[in-house]
């Protein structure tokens, strides 16, 4: 509903997908060098991009296994496409456990029109699942 | 007449004094809703629910993104 920005009302303090998530993730482009995206991002103490167009709209992702591919390769040729994301709003827990069940180390939040809000990290929505458990979906 | 708008566009309206109506159930409102935003669910939104609204500025509607 509101792309990760702040709401109002008795759930708006409660952790969701957006508010937990990781907005400084690096992003890569399409036709990028892989290894250069690689020294990049380690750089920045990350094992992971997003790849993204240059709306921020998001493409694929680089997760750890990705990013040790040939650097000569190219981010397209490279990257997990069309990976799963959630929107900002979803609760916290709802992330984690689908993080846990499907052993996904982390998951794109993405706007409605697909644009990037950011990484969570699945160590981070379990860590704020845990300090919440009843953060779920009530309504919907 | 009715126009869809993007976030960027919503956000420039309300700050140049557009009405922000969720037309959500209630409840829903109380649990979430943009800030500013006024509730009228859409099963009270008749025409004393509209005399409220000022005709000169813009009315925004939402509910809620599922996609």
């Amino acid at each position: 509903m509101a792309a990760g920005l702040p709401t109002e009302g008795t759930n708006s303090t409660r952790p969701r997908a957006g508010t937990v998530a990781r907005i400084d993730v690096p992003t890569a482009s399409l036709s990028e060098r892989l290894g250069d995206v690689r020294d990049r991002v380690r750089a920045a103490g990350w094992e992971a991009a997003i790849v993204t167009d240059p709306q921020r709209v998001v493409l694929g992702l680089l997760g750890a296994k990705e990013l040790e591919k040939d650097p000569q390769l190219t981010v397209e040729a490279a990257m997990k496409p069309g990976p799963s994301t959630f929107r900002p709003y979803v609760p916290i827990k709802e992330v984690a456990d689908f993080l846990v069940k499907h052993d996904f180390p982390s998951t794109p939040i993405t706007t409605s029109d697909g644009k990037l809000v950011g990484l969570l990290m699945r160590s981070d929505a379990v860590r704020e699942a845990e300090g919440c458990p009843d953060c779920v979906r009530s309504m919907i | 007449m009715a126009a869809r708008i993007d976030r960027d566009q919503l956000q420039q309206l309300v700050a140049g004094g557009a009405q922000l109506i969720e037309v959500l159930p209630a409840k829903e409102y109380d649990e979430d809703h943009l800030p500013g935003a006024r509730s009228i669910p859409l099963k009270k939104l008749d025409r004393a629910a509209v005399a409220t609204l000022d005709p000169k500025q813009p009315i925004i509607v939402y509910c809620w993104d599922v996609a």
